[in-house]
């Protein structure tokens, strides 16, 4: 019986979350909650838990305890393909798209849940069912297409892009769910630093111009301080701190966890 | 030619014959189906509805193996279901053969959804192993179910009528045939560009991400095998009322095999790839009977060694095509198209 206020005001909450591989303890009572609105990003060393959380958000994983409750709701309990339709978008570490599929195929396809035409409707192809078609492909077309600037590439096969854009292919098929909340597993991975740039102006007028509440994992710390507005830190499946970036980067514990004991004194120059 | 595509609204861009130049080449080719039964000889015309039952099966089959990525090594048993069904409504139960060609489809659709079940949990060969297990059910059942199907002796089944009109020739069955054609690929050519066709892809290539983005993975797999079953059972009833007698000999488990190869020759994941393996598969056996027997005939050659020799050219003629266009018939058509397009230049 906590302070009822502060959990009526989280639009995503995990409450003490244990999750296990054998012996190894991926997540060990992992507690956090995500306001409407916010961005919200998760960071730690390698192996801290934090795709682990995610996965567990999304029902990938199925947390041994504990409770995920998304808009009063407890979700651990439901089947995977259900969370698209509560609106949880998400993207992944590695890029999960469909190779063979085209740019804009792939993003249709995230509208899955959100259209209706069936086996019947959709092989004839005609009235509801191609208005339908046509009125989504409109909303992709000038919503996200333009949004994402990747105007040029939408007919081309996936597996042919660089792997900058596909990153934003997948995040334009996540928008493409129409989502409450955006789960991006390290959005900024392996781009430059023009790309990275792009990508947090991308997050950022995704949270602003749609209203989207933003979960975020990445390992690049400038784009994590920039744009987060709490940030929450694993460290061997434990939280070890949450709070605004300017508390977090003086947080002693966090610096430990990340450079080791002895580097400490050292990043505080640094910083 | 062409330099570029131009489209001012998006109905135009998602429209599947592009130009008018593409049009009016279908339109010529159309026109060509029409009158080809007036001009070609009865084995031709028996040829060509052999093929359009190929090319409805195949294209079911490519729904469900070359779009879902589920292995089918049974789909002679759900054409067999199709056409036994179509047999016993037709002959018992005084059904008109226009109720029950869609009702032999629904039965074949039925027996596809009770195979598909073990598709959620076992995936590639394990399935196919289970499909395949499918296949030598159904045809003990053919030939054992006889107070049904009369076992080996098979059922008689009428000819298709149009109130006096009867479809027994092969020059009526065809425009029959055409129609259901032209109907089965274009319901597939659809239904693989909206909603559930895009579901089904989506399985083949990451089923799990498919479930992240909210695709129920049973469902759909099991709407795939239904629907693929459906072809299979429509394109097995056309089959018997054309050839106006049914038995286990003619769902033969090479007959599955036959399938699945014209769904791989033509192209995985490509309705027009499986009307050109299909059309493939019928007709080159036939070209090759014809010409081996021209061969042996000319030249006294011995035709025992000679006329099975026509298998091997087959087999090999497969293996080159796999070898040097593993994408399929439809990609080498693909490629013809490319070149045309900007022919006579270079780039």
């Amino acid at each position: 019986m906590k302070d009822h206020k502060e959990q009526e005001a989280y639009q995503l909450e995990v409450r003490d979350v244990h999750l296990s591989f054998g012996g190894l303890k991926a997540l060990n009572g992992v507690s956090t909650g995500v306001k409407r609105g916010e961005i919200f990003s998760i960071i730690g060393p390698n192996g801290a838990g934090k795709t682990c959380l995610l996965n567990c958000i999304n029902r990938f994983y199925r947390p041994e305890k504990g409770r995920i409750m998304f808009e009063g709701r407890d979700i651990s309990r439901l089947k995977v393909h259900k969370i698209a339709a509560l609106g949880v978008a998400r993207t992944f570490q590695n890029v999960e798209l469909f190779g063979h599929m085209t740019v804009l195929d792939n993003i249709r396809l995230g509208g899955h849940v959100h259209l209706k035409s069936g086996s019947i409707a959709g092989g004839i192809y005609f009235g509801k069912a191609r208005n339908e078609e046509m009125a989504f492909r409109r909303h992709i077309e000038e919503r996200i297409i333009d949004l994402l600037e990747i105007e040029q590439i939408r007919k081309k096969t996936v597996h042919t892009l660089p792997y900058g854009l596909q990153k934003r292919v997948e995040l334009a098929r996540a928008l493409a769910m129409k989502p409450k909340i955006l789960l991006l597993d390290e959005p900024a991975t392996g781009m430059n630093l023009e790309e990275t740039e792009d990508m947090a102006r991308f997050i950022l007028d995704i949270n602003e111009e749609w209203g989207v509440t933003i979960v975020l994992i990445e390992h690049d710390m400038g784009v994590v301080m920039d744009i987060s507005d709490r940030v929450c830190v694993l460290d061997f499946g434990q939280k070890i701190a949450e709070g605004k970036p300017r508390e977090i980067r003086h947080n002693e514990q966090v610096i430990k966890a990340y450079l080791g004991e002895e580097d400490l004194a050292y990043s505080r120059l640094g910083a | 030619m062409r330099c570029g595509d131009f489209k001012e609204n998006y109905i135009k861009d998602e429209e599947i014959f592009q130009s008018l130049f593409v049009k009016f080449w279908l339109g010529l080719f159309l026109a060509f189906l029409l009158i080809f039964p007036f001009i070609a000889n009865p084995y031709a015309l028996y040829v060509s509805n052999m093929i359009g039952f190929a090319v409805i099966a195949a294209v079911g089959l490519n729904l469900l193996t070359g779009f879902t990525g589920q292995i089918s090594l049974g789909h002679a048993a759900f054409a067999g279901v199709g056409g036994y069904t179509a047999a016993v409504l037709i002959t018992r139960f005084d059904f008109s053969f226009w109720l029950a060609l869609p009702c032999a489809g629904v039965v074949a659709a039925l027996a596809g959804l009770v195979i598909g079940i073990p598709s959620l949990r076992v995936k590639g060969l394990y399935l196919c192993i289970a499909t395949l297990a499918a296949q030598f059910i159904f045809e003990f059942i053919f030939i054992h179910w006889e107070s049904i199907t009369h076992g080996v002796r098979g059922i008689n089944v009428p000819p298709p009528r149009i109130g006096s009109f009867l479809l027994n020739t092969e020059k009526r069955f065809y425009f029959l045939t055409l129609f259901m054609v032209i109907l089965a690929v274009g319901y597939a050519r659809n239904l693989v560009r909206t909603r559930v066709g895009r579901a089904f892809v989506a399985i083949r290539d990451r089923d799990l991400a498919a479930e992240i983005i909210g695709i129920n993975l049973f469902r759909y797999k099991l709407t795939s095998f239904a629907i693929s079953s459906f072809y299979a059972g429509v394109a097995g009833a056309l089959w018997v009322s054309f050839i106006r007698i049914v038995t286990p000999e003619h769902f033969p488990f090479h007959l599955s095999i036959q399938y699945l190869a014209m769904v791989i020759v033509g192209g995985l994941g490509s309705v027009l790839g499986s009307v050109f393996g299909a059309i493939f598969m019928t007709l080159v056996p036939e070209i090759l009977n014809v010409l081996s027997g021209a061969l042996v005939e000319s030249f006294k050659l011995s035709s025992q060694v000679f006329i099975p020799l026509k298998e091997v050219v087959f087999g090999s003629l497969i293996v080159v095509f796999l070898i040097f266009e593993p994408l399929g018939l439809a990609e080498i058509w693909r490629r013809v198209k490319a070149f045309f397009l900007l022919w006579p230049f270079s780039y």
